[in-house]
């Protein structure tokens, strides 16, 4: 029933599979790779969707090892999504931080993580640790688990996955921060404003973050 | 017709990869971890094991003896790139769950033990046939597996919580109780079919 | 230090067995007596480590550059299928004794799903310890070896239970893989200790 096994019939066999096999995937390659690249994308701007205020068009950056979205509504700068990843309990834990123009951490959201289910997993679902993180104001709180002396309230039984969780929001602040910086603080006397109303001048602390 | 209707039945019972063959163990155990996940991995399996059993007995009488396990692992490899392509286009997310398992149905011994004990000696019909019932086997067996430790594990039924704000038994979604539970539904399915 | 930590990580709290399921297959066939196992394990760190190098370089220097990446799965087990044929050979003329300890194994590592799943994930998976988050060639070999020594130190104890098992009068249905697997079960438990060290 089978070919006979002689050398230049193996070859052959084998050599015309494999180009047929490659040429399939080829064509189907072609074919699908702009549904993939799509749903990447869809997914992409649901999680900044999630994590910033409405914007109209965004920006990938790449810096290093950082990874953010510069979201702009028209020509007023939304604020930027940053893509952290920190060592989690389970293996990687990886977070979009949505954070305004103003230094606020908007919203946050979980990208991938490896947490135990039901306990770190939690993360992704437990109403109450979520919510803390919007609106949240790095001047005022003071980013660590509570048990660590901060101000985060830990998901019950999974404390090392918060301080993860913690410190990837740090880690974005962070990277907002380098962002911000190297633009040009207008400290100059003359843009003073006189905001007391009473003659003296009181100049405007523009929070650079450092 | 009825030859046919009888090979997917034995597919599902009597040569039921999981519990009889005792077939993928590795898929089986790795992505049960609710009922969900256990069918869709089930599902690309039953897509791979159809479409590469046909292709395999349609192929056979052209392949030379000596090359016919690297030539069916390339027809296998094909089909399971190809689910791969569709799942990242239209079930992202399925995709993420299942991760390395689905380039893992390359090696799951089911569907290169079907090649080789049935669609290199059979037509294309009855091949398929048999990759539906084998592949169906396998779907009931990793759902029923994924229903058992999302029930225990998670307290929920194919993602509906039956519990209300209890946490389940944390373990049966983690490692140890796929193996636990596995053990357990052979002992069962030992008691009820072999006696 | 990330070396250590790959290896720690590789070992214990991820082993590939008791935490990722690979190799279940030839885990519970093998497993019987105590030297088929040993000699299982080093067929399998072999071929794992030589199977990860190989696939490595494919992966860096044929795949990407051509931006064929969407071949991956079929050119890696082709390359380990004529891997795992060209070490028996190689092995029969160089080693005999090699070849008789290891030789009845290696044509099951083919389809031993750690194998292709160790060879992926060194080239797709992102790693929180290391910097830059994906694996250098040294970091994907130390890495390689250190699952490989995972897959034995699981091997070899599961082997060891099972062969004191062996000697206990189990319920009838219990028999054979049902039993094993409820004892795997309890051995994959102990290791959920290891969890959240890395």
């Amino acid at each position: 029933m089978a070919a006979k096994s002689t050398l230049p019939n193996m070859v052959l066999c084998l050599g015309v599979t494999c180009l047929l096999c490659s040429a399939i995937l080829g064509v189907a390659y072609a074919v699908t790779e702009k549904p993939i690249r799509e749903a990447a994308a869809a997914k992409t701007s649901r999680s900044i969707g999630e994590v910033l205020p409405a914007f109209t068009s965004v920006e990938e950056i790449t810096d290093g090892d950082v990874t953010y979205f510069k979201a702009m509504a028209d020509d007023a700068l939304v604020g930027y999504a940053i893509r952290s990843t920190v060592s989690g309990f389970g293996g990687p834990l990886t977070l979009l931080v949505g954070i305004t123009a103003d230094g606020k951490v908007y919203n946050t959201t979980v990208l991938s993580h490896s947490e135990t289910p039901g306990l770190g997993a939690k993360c992704t679902s437990d109403q109450k640790f979520m919510a803390q993180w919007k609106g949240l104001d790095p001047s005022v709180a003071t980013l660590s688990v509570k048990k660590d002396g901060g101000s985060i309230d830990a998901i019950t039984a999974s404390t090392i996955t918060s301080r993860a969780y913690t410190q990837a929001v740090a880690n974005a602040l962070d990277t907002f921060r380098s962002i911000n910086a190297p633009e040009p603080v207008s400290t100059e006397p003359g843009i003073s404003i006189d905001l007391s109303g009473d003659g003296t001048v009181a100049p405007i602390i523009i929070n650079s973050g450092v | 017709m009825n030859k046919n209707i009888k090979l997917i039945g034995d597919g599902l019972v009597k040569n039921n990869p999981t519990f009889v063959l005792l077939l993928g163990m590795c898929p089986t155990l790795a992505t049960t971890t609710s009922a969900i996940n256990g069918m869709s991995m089930g599902l690309a399996t039953l897509f791979v094991l159809v479409l590469s059993n046909m292709a395999i007995s349609a192929i056979s009488p052209l392949v030379p003896d000596k090359v016919h396990i690297p030539v069916y692992i390339v027809v296998i490899a094909t089909f399971v790139t190809l689910l791969q392509f569709l799942m990242q286009a239209f079930t992202p997310a399925m995709y993420e769950t299942l991760g390395l398992f689905i380039p893992l149905i390359v090696v799951n011994c089911i569907v290169l033990g079907r090649a080789e004990a049935f669609a290199n000696k059979n037509g294309v019909i009855a091949s398929a046939c048999d990759g539906l019932g084998v592949g169906l086997g396998f779907t009931l067996a990793l759902t029923v597996l994924g229903l058992v430790r999302e029930l225990l594990g998670s307290g929920s039924a194919f993602g509906f919580n039956l519990i209300g704000g209890h946490d389940g038994m944390l373990a049966f979604v983690m490692a140890p109780g796929a193996f636990i539970c596995l053990g357990y539904l052979l002992v069962l399915f030992n008691k009820i079919f072999k006696r | 230090m990330e070396y250590f930590l790959i290896i720690i990580s590789a070992i214990f709290v991820n082993n590939i067995v008791l935490a990722q399921f690979l190799g279940i297959c030839p885990f519970l066939g093998v497993s019987n007596k105590l030297s088929t196992a040993t000699g299982m394990s080093l067929a399998v760190c072999f071929v794992i480590t030589l199977a990860t190098l190989v696939t490595y370089l494919l992966n860096m220097y044929l795949l990407v550059p051509l931006k064929i990446e969407f071949l991956q799965t079929i050119a890696f087990i082709l390359v380990i299928a004529a891997l795992v044929q060209m070490v028996e050979i190689v092995l029969k003329k160089v080693s005999p004794s090699l070849y008789q300890a290891l030789g009845i194994f290696l044509p099951l590592i083919t389809t031993n799903c750690a194998v292709l799943g160790v060879a992926i994930t060194v080239v797709t998976k992102e790693f929180a310890f290391v910097p830059g988050g994906t694996l250098n060639l040294a970091q994907a070999l130390v890495y390689a070896v250190a699952t490989a020594l995972g897959y034995g130190l699981a091997m070899v104890i599961f082997a060891g239970i099972r062969e004191q098992l062996a000697l206990n009068d189990v319920p009838k249905a219990f028999k054979g893989v049902p039993i094993a697997l409820i004892s795997v079960g309890i051995l994959a438990l102990a290791f959920m200790g290891f969890s959240g060290i890395v």
